[in-house]
């Protein structure tokens, strides 16, 4: 700021010997002037440089080699996207993938937003609200992995919550689909990702003046009619920021898939994963491009109908 | 660090001088000869090679530290094992040739590795038991005349190449062998007998009865064979060669798995050991692809499980050790020695123990005892308890082994683990079968 200031105080022309002095310090000082704001974004540059760019560069480059059973091939070619763009697996996994995001996006959303909702309008104090946000984040304590396969003793053909229904006599023969089947892969998903959903949420709901909601009471509006109204737009940006959060994991799974699934589902990540270990790096290079141009896209509907960098 | 300088290195960080060191250590080598503990094999580098570090790493034996433990023991060399998975191997093996002295890895994975250069061709010679080693490896049959499963990547098919320098497998036997088999087995279906009762043919896999319980293992070189065996064996699809399937073969067989998976036949595919094993205790699955250690883990667990011998015949593979290419000198010295230490009993009674069956059987026998090698080769009831190598209790006394002696178990052998011709053509359409 220092420079850009001394600029200002001297607007006008110097003149006779003082003033070429002045003048050779000005024109020292506005090209410091002039780099500044370059030096200040550098280090984020450099690194967002390094780390993010160069290597999807990258993975760009080798989306285009060829590759043999043990080597990989420099060249430039199209077969890698051809194939993937043949094959009738792509699009059955990609779909599956979307079915998956779309289904854990709307779960993860409702159970969310009613959460950040109780947490932000019905505790009323700000020590129980923290207190009770602590609580939501307890199990991040333990890794994702350990919580996902919890699940599968729980809900196994002879787990705890089929033996318990028979004990109760409520089913005779347990429930087949409840492990190893696409319910207990969204299950899983919705269990990892609601905090996700529930953080931002939180937050902004936590930034809605108050006395905007007195004002629709006041103004003779139900409960129901303040949440739609008030609530709910206000927490748009919150909404928007989780469901990215939300969506991308979901898109770039491929562990929960695989283990809830019990191996019967796929997924995108999970193709790469399998492409990577027959050594097609190409092919999972291409399949990577294309699945970051897909989340790409969805992200960028969604800056479409909000935009988070106004509301914030 | 250059290579060449680790050992002195070690030397001067731990602060003592070297030559006061190789005093000690001489001093000890000696008084260990002396007094017998070491045993049967010579030790003619066992000074040079006293501080040599080989990395070694695979999937198999890379496994067990017992086994880098006694080498270090018995010949002071330090093993860094590194364990990986199947796919791992082959990828690190053609990707990063110099990471390694040392690889632990399956024959079928050669026609992979071999074509890259990185494996350097052993030196017959040098490997003081080769003719011991059974003659699976060496000759192809399990005895004189008897040839032994001739489909997939049989070991004979890929133990040999042309010269010092080539990459060519050799159809007839040389003096450069590609690998020194360590490890081996013949695979069949584990079962939960006291669900499945008794069964003798791979085509129960897709027995409806058995809807909702099965699986099959989801390493696609691999599990298309189980799924061949079964498919065969239902008379759908007939193989030229089950190793080595032509596309109209493969497309059959897939629309099989396929047509049963939409039908609810497969609880699960499972990946990994332990998923087999968790599958199998748990009873989600009743009948599935399986190794038999895993089988071992599911009865160690008191859940009963067999690995249960059928007509058609084995899935069996093999895997061995091979030198890297860049390996030279005083390493290269110390890793024959440490192979020739592999093949000389101690290691290969520690394998027989776990159910596999090591390379040389004749050393390993003198490490076991008699009723230790009935149970395990000759197939004959076990008179005290079986303990594994870590000394739990495998088997009662009165057990018999699943399918019996060596020769019954290895002499029906139908197939081996393989990588196809096909294999592009088949990773794709076994993907579908998971994405279906």
């Amino acid at each position: 700021m220092q420079p850009d200031l001394a600029a200002e105080r001297n607007p006008g022309w110097p003149h006779g010997r003082l003033g070429l002095h002045l003048l050779s310090m000005r024109v020292g000082r506005s090209r410091v002037a002039a780099a500044a704001p370059y030096l200040q974004v550098a280090p984020l540059a450099a690194v967002l440089g390094v780390f993010l760019v160069f290597p999807i560069a990258l993975i760009a480059v080798v989306s285009f080699w060829d590759y043999t059973e043990y080597a990989l091939i420099p060249d430039f070619t199209f077969r890698n996207y051809w194939e993937l763009f043949s094959s009738v697996v792509t699009y059955k996994t990609y779909l599956s993938t979307l079915r998956f995001a779309a289904i854990t996006w709307a779960v993860t959303l409702v159970v969310g937003f009613t959460v950040a909702y109780f947490l932000a309008f019905h505790v009323r104090t700000l020590k129980w609200q923290m207190t009770l946000f602590l609580v939501c984040t307890i199990p991040f304590w333990t890794s994702n992995i350990i919580r996902m396969i919890s699940w599968i003793p729980f809900l196994g053909r002879n787990g705890i919550l089929n033996s318990t229904l028979i004990a109760m006599g409520v089913i005779r023969e347990p429930l087949e689909f409840l492990l190893f089947s696409e319910f207990s892969t969204v299950l899983a998903y919705v269990h990892l990702y609601a905090l996700f959903m529930v953080v931002p949420i939180f937050n902004s709901m936590m930034r809605i003046d108050r006395s905007l909601i007195e004002a629709a009471v006041d103004c003779g509006a139900s409960g129901w009619r303040v949440v739609r109204e008030v609530v709910l737009p206000l927490s748009k940006p919150g909404i928007a920021i989780g469901s990215i959060f939300v969506v991308t994991l979901v898109m770039g799974d491929f562990v929960t898939v695989r283990l809830m699934s019990g191996g019967q589902s796929t997924s995108v990540g999970l193709m790469m994963a399998n492409q990577l270990a027959y050594l097609q790096y190409p092919a999972a290079a291409a399949n990577a491009i294309v699945l970051l141009a897909v989340v790409l896209l969805i992200v960028a509907a969604m800056m479409r109908i909000v935009d988070i960098r106004k509301e914030l | 660090m250059p290579r060449r300088n680790k050992h002195d290195a070690a030397v001067g960080n731990a602060g003592i001088s070297r030559r006061n060191l190789l005093r000690g250590s001489a001093a000890a080598i000696g008084l260990a000869a002396g007094s017998g503990a070491i045993r049967g094999f010579p030790t003619i580098w066992a000074q040079n090679i006293k501080n040599v570090r080989l990395r070694q790493f695979g999937t198999g034996v890379s496994n067990i530290n017992e086994i880098a433990a006694k080498a270090k023991e018995d010949l002071g060399i330090t093993i860094e094992m590194a364990a990986l998975d199947s796919d791992a191997v082959v990828q690190r093996a053609i990707t990063q040739p110099r990471s390694f002295d040392v690889i632990d890895c399956e024959y079928w994975m050669l026609p992979k590795i071999v074509p890259s250069g990185n494996l350097q061709p052993m030196d017959t010679r040098k490997i003081k038991l080769f003719d011991e080693i059974v003659p699976i490896f060496t000759k192809g049959e399990i005895a004189p005349g008897k040839k032994v499963g001739t489909q997939g990547t049989a070991p004979i098919k890929v133990a040999y190449l042309t010269g010092p320098d080539s990459t060519q497998f050799a159809k007839e036997p040389t003096e450069w062998f590609t690998l020194v088999p360590t490890i081996y087995n013949a695979d069949t279906l584990g079962i939960r007998p006291d669900i499945v009762g008794k069964i003798d043919s791979w085509k129960e896999l897709l027995n409806p009865k058995f809807k909702g319980k099965a699986s099959i293992l989801n390493i696609s070189s691999i599990g298309i064979m189980d799924a061949a065996m079964v498919c065969e064996a239902m008379g759908e699809v007939k193989y030229g060669d089950k190793g080595n399937m032509t596309r109209e073969e493969i497309d059959k067989t897939i629309k099989i798995l396929i047509e049963a998976k939409k039908a609810g036949q497969f609880r699960a595919f499972w990946k990994t050991f332990d998923e087999s094993v968790n599958l199998m205790t748990s009873g989600e699955v009743v009948i599935q692809s399986m190794w038999s250690p895993a089988v071992a883990a599911v009865r160690a667990k008191g859940v009963p499980c067999e690995y249960v011998p059928l007509k058609e015949g084995y899935r069996a593979w093999a895997g061995g050790l091979g030198l890297s290419r860049a390996l030279t000198g005083l390493e290269r010295d110390a890793a024959y020695e440490y192979i020739n230490w592999y093949l000389s009993g101690w290691v290969g009674a520690f394998l027989n123990r776990q159910g596999y069956y090591s390379a040389v059987l004749s050393t390993a026998k003198k490490f076991m005892t008699e009723d230790e090698w009935g149970f395990w080769m000759e197939g004959k009831p076990a008179k005290g308890e079986i303990k594994d190598p870590f000394g739990r209790v495998m088997e009662k006394p009165g057990a018999v082994r699943d399918g019996g002696s060596f020769e019954q178990r290895m002499g029906a052998v139908a197939c081996w683990n393989a990588v196809m011709d096909e294999n592009r053509y088949m990773v794709q359409k076994w993907n579908e079968f998971i994405a279906a």
